[in-house]
């Protein structure tokens, strides 16, 4: 169906080809994954199998491509549309109308089809993917599971034998990604469609994959098998095939529940040990003395009674570390919507906190209120004693720092250089404070580099030098693994391992368990804008099935979350 | 094309999270589901604000203005939809009221040439220059000028109101459908750039954001434009993505024409053109206005000749397009009644619908017209209500 035949691409101003010697043949009815490292020019792939690359891009394109026949040489990306559908890493960057059932006919309309057929195919996928309540709907008012689908439906209308899908579940809580993965697979199991799909994630996809094309590193052939050859290879793979690997077993597993049936023996082996719980590192106390910064949920849900006060056990007051922050019965309300009610928080030095939830379950409302984005309608914020809407913000970078979801909205500067004597500017910091950081986060980076140069992770780490030029003791974190790969999942968390141990507080909002178990103390889980569980991440992530990292699920009843902690227990 | 959805079984199309609930809904209310959206064709709409519009550009009289803006602010509120759009009608108003103060103010800071004998206030004339002859700043503001202006601006006021009225109840994108074929891609470029911003005020709020976060102002003029470019740099990419999105989804798709047709379309397309300006101008002029008619309607009649012919080259076909019923219709006349009679009205009994400022009297509400302008709440009755 898919068929690349020693396919390099070369863009314009670039001396090495993004990628070469592709050649491989994806048969119909696939669904096939595409795996590798950031920057590995997987978007490229993707781009080549609409046309889009090199008709739209630019660039030079050897070999040949050819989708259901068709020549993308002499095919150019509006003579594919009714082969190919293209969902983009962005669904809001692909819609053209303002409501849903428009949406979905767009692409038909554009193919001419007739009036009744239209009419048919817009109820059959609105059906086929749970729309039907939503055809009304303007677009902007969806939820970002909802957008994503609503992206696939449009280019499904036309009938596409291919479907080619860029990340489509990276933006997505777990619930949400599930919803989607199940549309795809309905869609490659009843209608035979070809699915070639790139996917960071790959403990949400592995699973679904016939086969995995792995684009080991820049500029690489790529390699076509089995998801579980590719996997025993492969340079990036989920939790559950790190875990088989250090158990040794062959064929590794890719699913939780195949993972569970081997798991007997290493449940044994583990069976006594303790897993080691992560620990604020101001807690210098003995494990059986873990801060509870608030009650854990297995014994007391928070409730809205719960006094605002910091609970703790076992400690005398006078070594209660002060809170960098403190949240009393906050409300926010923004446009007639309540995004955030009664929430009582507190955040310590040193300590990590997940703050999970839903798309839209205020998470990001709550960093932006702690930062004085947003201006609290009832009850009060406390950040290192000020109040962050009301502080000047050249002070209140120094009680806190936010590192938004786009890090690159931070980015003002043409030079990494420039980036950092402004950063020092900012923040009144020493000359050269921004730069030292930088040095650190990012080994090998110069100062004439331009921002806009670097990967997703690299810009992050940017970022986050930039704001803790100022030296916060509170630094929040925004969905920072968003389209990281998980190579730089890993620097981004020894480098934050670093900043708690140091006495930094970190909030991390993630919809990424895994990071949550690697990294958070504490998980605080956000629904409809209230705190509905608030304690430990290994009492709080075991007890839910969505949450549950991948190592919980395949290890319980035992209660361990991730495979460092496994491959330690076991040395 | 082969249909490969699976419509013969529709057991598989309650798989989805959401799909069960909705399959189940579908069986319980089976007519619900296949009603027609309850929508007007959006020209009715537009043509009846235009009558609305034409009847406000007849009369001075201000009660008879509110009357109108009543009238429309009344159908808008009961009928337009939950778009984004719909909500541009209070933007519409408040441009309104501001056009209405520009216009006061500059009658009370330029003076009028109305002559009044009503003194308000004297403000302190600006001496100006010999050459400015005829420009006053400052001086005497008298009650008939300004109610002359008040009159005025409220004229110009509703005509910019009627005009949101029909943004608010038809969306731009729903009358791009009713767009001959060969302009739609041209309608397409429009909409969407219309579109882009609302996208740049929402990327201007996120970087001002941003500069707090670096412990830059988030407020001033300053903070504003530095985040210009980086705003401008964002619209940049994300049109590029939405053009290559649009690329793959088959826009400017089109069908081959044989070099005859397409040379046919182009001549009649121009010449008509042509023919228009042409006909117009002599419309106007003095001396043209024995060809002047003849050849406008033969430059129209070329131009629709050659948009129809430019349609072959599209293939797009329309998805539900609204269709033109008795609903249209009345919506359509309503609008077009109102127009008509004041436009009547106003050559038989000028004095009422122009209340005279000097001397100044107070306006009087004259019963046919104002009758004739309650026509207009036809709509409210007459077009289909969206479900709440």
């Amino acid at each position: 169906m898919i068929r690349f035949e020693d396919v390099s691409v070369t863009y314009e101003g670039a001396a090495e080809p993004t990628v070469r010697g592709v050649d491989f043949e994806v048969p119909e009815g696939e669904l096939v994954l595409l795996v590798g490292p950031s920057g590995v020019g997987k978007s490229t792939v993707l781009g080549a199998v609409s046309g889009l690359v090199p008709h739209f891009t630019g660039g030079t394109l050897r070999g040949r491509v050819t989708v259901a026949g068709r020549d993308t040489r002499t095919h150019k990306p509006r003579e594919l549309a009714d082969v190919v559908g293209t969902v983009g890493q962005d669904p809001l960057a692909h819609f053209v109308t303002d409501t849903v059932e428009d949406e979905l006919a767009y692409g038909m309309e554009s193919l001419g089809l007739a009036p009744d057929v239209m009419r048919r195919r817009v109820e059959e996928t609105l059906d086929l993917l749970g729309l039907a309540d939503l055809r009304d709907r303007p677009i902007a008012t969806l939820s970002g599971g909802q957008r994503q689908r609503v992206a696939i439906g449009s280019v499904l209308t036309p009938h596409p034998r291919v479907l080619v899908l860029d990340e489509p579940t990276s933006a997505l809580d777990p619930a949400a990604a599930e919803e989607v993965l199940a549309v795809l697979q309905r869609l490659v199991h009843d209608l035979g469609t070809t699915v070639l799909m790139a996917e960071h994630r790959l403990e949400r996809v592995i699973q679904y994959a016939d086969r995995v094309i792995l684009l080991p590193a820049p500029g690489a052939a790529p390699l076509l098998g089995t998801p579980a050859e590719v996997m025993a290879v492969s340079p990036v793979y989920p939790p559950v095939v790190d875990l088989g690997r250090l158990a040794g077993w062959s064929p590794l597993p890719l699913t939780v529940r195949d993972a569970r049936r081997r798991a007997g023996e290493l449940r044994e082996r583990l069976d006594g040990r303790k897993a080691p719980r992560p620990a604020p590192a101001s807690a210098a106390a003995p494990e059986a003395d873990v801060p509870a910064p608030r009650v854990p949920m297995s014994r007391a849900p928070v409730s809205r009674i719960s006094a605002p006060r910091r609970f703790r056990r076992g400690r005398t007051p006078d070594t209660v570390p002060p809170g960098v922050a403190e949240v009393r019965s906050l409300a926010v309300r923004r446009a007639g919507v309540t995004a955030l009610r009664q929430v009582d928080l507190g955040f310590a030095p040193g300590e990590t906190v997940a703050l999970m939830g839903r798309n839209g379950a205020g998470k990001s409302t709550l960093l932006n209120t702690l930062v004085g984005l947003v201006e609290p309608s009832a009850g009060s914020v406390l950040v290192g004693g000020a109040v962050p809407h009301r502080t000047a913000p050249h002070d209140l970078v120094r009680h806190v720092g936010l590192v938004p979801q786009e890090p690159a909205d931070l980015l003002y500067a043409d030079t990494v250089g420039a980036e950092c004597a402004a950063a020092d500017r900012d923040a009144r910091a020493e000359p050269g404070t921004c730069r030292a950081l930088v040095s650190g986060l990012l080994p090998g980076i110069g100062d004439d580099t331009h921002p806009r140069d670097l990967s997703e992770g690299q810009r992050l780490a940017l970022a986050l030098a930039v704001v803790l030029t100022a030296r916060p003791p509170l630094l929040l974190l925004d969905e920072p693994t968003r389209g990281l790969d998980y190579a730089a999942k890993a620097r981004l968390v020894t480098v934050l391992r670093g900043l708690a141990a140091e006495g930094h507080a970190i909030v991390l909002a993630t919809h990424d368990v895994e990071l949550a178990a690697e990294l958070a103390h504490r998980v605080v889980l956000l629904a409809e804008g209230e705190v509905i569980a608030d304690g430990p991440t290994a009492d709080i992530v075991v007890s839910s099935p969505s949450f549950a990292p991948q190592i919980t699920k395949i290890l319980a009843p035992q209660q361990w979350l991730t495979t460092a902690q496994v491959r330690e227990a076991l040395a | 094309m082969r249909s490969r959805l699976p419509s013969r079984e529709p057991s598989r199309c309650s798989g989805g999270r959401d799909g069960g609930g909705a399959s189940q809904g579908r069986e319980s209310v089976p007519a619900s589901r296949h009603q027609r959206r309850p929508t007007l064709h959006p020209g009715a709409w537009w043509l009846w604000s235009l009558g609305l519009a034409t009847a406000a550009s007849r009369t001075t009289n201000p009660l008879v203005l509110a009357l109108l803006v009543a009238a429309s602010a009344y159908v808008v509120a009961t009928c337009r939809s939950r778009t984004p759009w719909s909500r541009s009608y209070s933007a519409f108003f408040k441009l309104a009221f501001a056009v209405l103060l520009i216009r006061l103010v500059f009658a009370v800071a330029l003076g009028s040439p109305v002559p009044g004998t009503h003194v308000i206030v004297t403000l302190p004339e600006v001496p100006l220059p010999h050459w400015a002859q005829g420009i006053r700043l400052g001086g005497r503001v008298t009650a008939e000028s300004v109610v002359f202006a008040l009159y005025d601006g409220l004229q110009l006021a509703t005509l910019l109101i009627c005009v949101g009225a029909a943004n608010a109840l038809a969306s731009p994108a729903r009358l791009l459908k009713s767009l001959p074929g060969a302009l739609y891609e041209i309608g397409v470029a429009v909409v969407v750039a219309l579109t882009f911003a609302p996208n740049l005020i929402a990327d201007v709020q996120r970087l001002r954001a941003a500069r707090r976060l670096r412990g830059r102002p988030d407020r001033g003029v300053r903070g504003l434009l530095q985040v210009g470019l980086p705003v401008l740099e964002g619209a940049l990419e994300r049109s590029v993505a939405l053009a290559a999105a649009m690329d793959a989804r088959g826009y400017g798709r089109s069908a081959d024409v044989p070099a005859r047709v397409r040379r046919t379309t182009t001549a009649l397309t121009l010449g008509g053109l042509l023919g228009v300006c042409a006909g117009t101008y002599g419309l106007l002029t003095a001396e043209g206005g024995t060809y002047g008619l003849p050849v406008l309607l033969a430059g129209v009649g070329a131009a629709l000749a050659g948009l129809r012919l430019g349609g072959r080259r599209t293939l797009r076909t329309r998805y539900r397009p609204d269709p033109w019923g008795p609903r249209a219709w009345l919506v359509a006349a309503s609008g077009g009644a109102v127009a008509a009679l004041l436009t009547l009205a106003s050559a038989t009994d000028s004095a009422a619908l122009h209340p005279g400022v000097v001397p100044l009297t107070a306006p009087v509400l004259p019963l046919w017209p104002a009758a004739a302008v309650l026509l207009a709440l036809l709509p409210a009755l007459a077009a289909p209500k969206e479900p709440s």
